[in-house]
């Protein structure tokens, strides 16, 4: 009988390994500073670091100077970026100009990267339709897609339509949080890429939280990384406080992709150190200090200003001009935005269909009627 | 022109796009070896190779955002949703996503996807299969909700909605499939999408319908004529926009109409062409807005369908009780 009752299957054993060897991050250097793989941190140049580091000043002064306009009461929705910056510059640092970019509501900064503009990115979050003007340049990226997932799907549909082009060096990129892994759209997306082996990167910026529910709601899958394995795609932990170390994988997972090997998926574990959205969110009803603390000795920016203040590259006084620079910039940007032009509803109509159907061919002429007088 | 199945028809005029423009591709579920569960596309992988006529994983969310992106990088997508209950499952990417991307990039960007799906009850499929479920897309701006009623306009129109640049979901009738066979002209030619057509003039009452219910209203229209009362027929062919024009006209000449559909009678193509008669054209008639349509229940189960479905004797009764009002 003891022979009978014995399993076939060892599913603890499986449940205990299969998150091997995707829960080990990169990184190169701590968050005190030091420099844990020297090999990694060699293959920059100062100028490179500079650069790396200017990035990630600059998007946290966009985060702070955007808080303030919207304290002010100047923009709608925005997602606060701040804590992020290491996941987001060092991922946009390693995209380049013909990749099709994908992002959702808290990417602002890479698509600005990317070619947006600043003024863009408020007018988004105002509800202007000039915030998508980048597209009328030739810039190659979606909107900031709200829907949960469903940028997986198209961005794998831009893959396969890169592909088909033939476009060599060119890749879909995409990004969404740890809660965005539990849609069907985020499997559907990477499933889709790998059954075509279109040339993508999947990024999975893991900030802890989605509004108030936390990483281990959203699945019992040790890492996120992992998620890529049932679908034939190849996944990895990076340390997403750590910009080098991002811009390495990202730019490694970049290489696979253009090389034709099919899609590969890249977890930055972050943190968000702020509120969910500028609408409300109170972070201090789901969780504690306790939790925050050691996530803020983890900023991104502490460990590569010490790195290079020990190497004579960076200093307080010139971060604070830059950041006085920017925030200027920032100011003129939001100037330009809320010179905007008046909406019109005609031209909602207008761009409703290519031809206008009967009822909406009315409706413009009585939205036009209204708005010349 | 060769006499021709509403289905054949089809595969003809996607045969033809596929010739006419070397960006259009075909996707979906099983489309491809296997010609589609239907046999729609039989035969287009071969004629067009595995680049341009191509199986996907089986997830419909999938499939209709993975147009998205390909429309985006410059392809002309048809999908193929297997049925029509089954766009359920990609309701983000119909309603969410491509009707809005023209208006979101004011013009600059376009749509160019045909959705293809079977619907229709009478077929006794499983359930989400036969579905009429045109109600929920008639409401989303941006989007032409379009279907044929016999294999000429079948092939015309499907050419139509591949060369329309916005978003189709173009409704195939499963139970016309294989019932009708018409002529069908050779070579490309088109039936336009928003414009109603008069299958039959009449001159005491006007029946409009669409998709299989045409039918069933050129049945009741051939009975009463020996009764000497004269049904004009309209098909409209495309349920969003409506073609209120045609109808107008109908009615100025009838005074009396009754709308026939085999969707739900809630919501709605044959609600919106009740209301803008009663908006707009109310005072052409002398008796009130005739009604057929299935009742407000689920759509059946298979063995109910026959008598779940609005038929000709519906439509008949209802003409019927309109002119004698």
């Amino acid at each position: 009988m003891a022979a009978k009752n014995k399993h076939v299957v060892d599913f603890a054993k499986i449940k205990s390994t299969m998150s091997d060897p995707y829960d080990k991050p990169v990184q190169v250097i701590d968050e005190t500073g030091k420099i844990v793989n020297q090999e990694l941190f060699d293959r920059f140049s100062d100028d490179e670091l500079v650069t790396l580091m200017e990035k990630m000043v600059w998007e946290r002064a966009l985060h702070e100077q955007t808080m303030n306009f919207s304290r002010q009461g100047r923009l709608g929705f925005y997602a606060p970026t701040y804590g992020e910056e290491a996941s987001e510059m060092g991922i946009a640092h390693a995209m380049k100009k013909q990749d099709y970019l994908f992002p959702a509501y808290r990417d602002l900064p890479q698509l600005i990267q990317h070619g947006a503009t600043v003024k863009e990115g408020y007018l988004w979050s105002k509800g202007h339709y000039q915030a998508y003007d980048y597209v009328r340049r030739g810039v190659r990226a979606f909107i900031p897609q709200i829907i949960i997932g469903a940028q997986y799907v198209q961005s794998a549909g831009a893959a396969l339509g890169i592909k088909k082009n033939g476009e060599k060096d060119t890749i879909a990129y995409t990004f969404t949080g740890d809660g965005g892994t539990s849609q069907g759209d985020f499997y559907e997306g990477i499933n889709f890429a790998s059954s075509f082996q279109a040339p993508e990167v999947f990024f999975v910026q893991n900030n802890g939280w989605a509004i108030s529910v936390p990483r281990k709601t959203q699945t019992a899958a040790k890492t996120l990384a992992q998620k890529g394995v049932a679908s034939g795609v190849p996944g990895v932990q990076v340390d997403g406080m750590d910009i080098l170390a991002t811009y390495l994988v990202a730019k490694d997972a970049r290489d696979f992709a253009v090389a034709g090997n099919g899609p590969a998926l890249v977890e930055t574990l972050t943190y968000r150190f702020g509120a969910h959205s500028s609408a409300g969110d109170d972070p201090s009803r789901y969780r504690t200090k306790e939790e925050e603390k050691p996530w803020f000795d983890r900023d991104p920016l502490i460990r590569l200003r010490k790195v290079l203040t020990d190497k004579k590259l960076w200093d307080q006084d010139k971060e604070d001009k830059l950041v006085a620079q920017y925030k200027d910039e920032f100011k003129e940007a939001m100037k330009d935005a809320e010179a905007a032009p008046k909406q019109k509803v005609s031209d909602f109509l207008k761009h409703t269909f290519e031809v206008p159907t009967p009822d909406v061919a009315a409706d413009i002429k009585k939205f036009e009627a209204k708005e010349s007088k | 022109m060769a006499k021709m199945t509403y289905i054949k028809a089809i595969t003809n005029g996607l045969d033809q796009v596929l010739q006419d423009d070397p960006k259009t591709l075909i996707f979906g579920e099983d489309v491809g070896k296997n010609g589609g569960v239907f046999r729609t596309t039989e035969g287009l992988q071969d004629k067009y190779g595995e680049d341009r006529v191509f199986d996907t994983p089986l997830a419909e969310s999938g499939i209709l955002g993975m147009s998205i992106g390909l429309a985006l990088t410059g392809w002309r997508p048809i999908p193929e949703i297997q049925f029509m209950g089954f766009t359920m499952e990609a309701v983000d990417s119909i309603g969410g996503q491509m009707s809005r991307n023209r208006f979101r990039f004011s013009g600059d960007v376009s749509m160019p996807i045909t959705i293809r799906t079977p619907f229709g009850g009478g077929t006794h499929t499983a359930e989400l299969h036969g579905d009429s479920l045109e109600n929920l897309f008639v409401g989303i701006p941006g989007l032409r909700v379009v279907t044929p009623a016999n294999p000429y306009d079948a092939k015309g129109m499907v050419i139509s909605a591949v060369e329309n640049n916005d978003p189709v979901l173009f409704m195939e009738n499963l139970k016309l499939y294989r019932s009708m066979k018409d002529e069908v002209p050779d070579g490309h030619y088109t039936v336009p999408l928003d414009k109603a057509n008069v299958v039959r003039e009449g001159s005491d009452i006007t029946v409009v319908a669409y998709s299989a219910e045409v039918n069933e209203a050129l049945k009741v229209a051939d009975k009463l004529e020996k009764e000497n009362i004269s049904v004009e027929v309209i098909d409209l062919r495309s349920l969003s926009p409506i073609d209120d024009e045609t109808i107008f006209a109908s009615i100025d000449k009838t005074h009396k109409v009754v709308i026939a559909q085999e969707a739900q009678k809630m919501a709605g193509a044959g609600a919106k062409v009740a209301a803008d008669i009663a908006e707009n054209d109310i005072m052409s008639l002398d008796a009130p807005i005739g009604r057929v349509a299935a009742p407000d229940s689920i759509f059946p189960f298979a063995m109910a369908e026959n008598y779940w479905l609005p038929n000709a004797d519906d439509i008949e009764a209802k003409v019927r009780e309109i002119l004698n009002y």
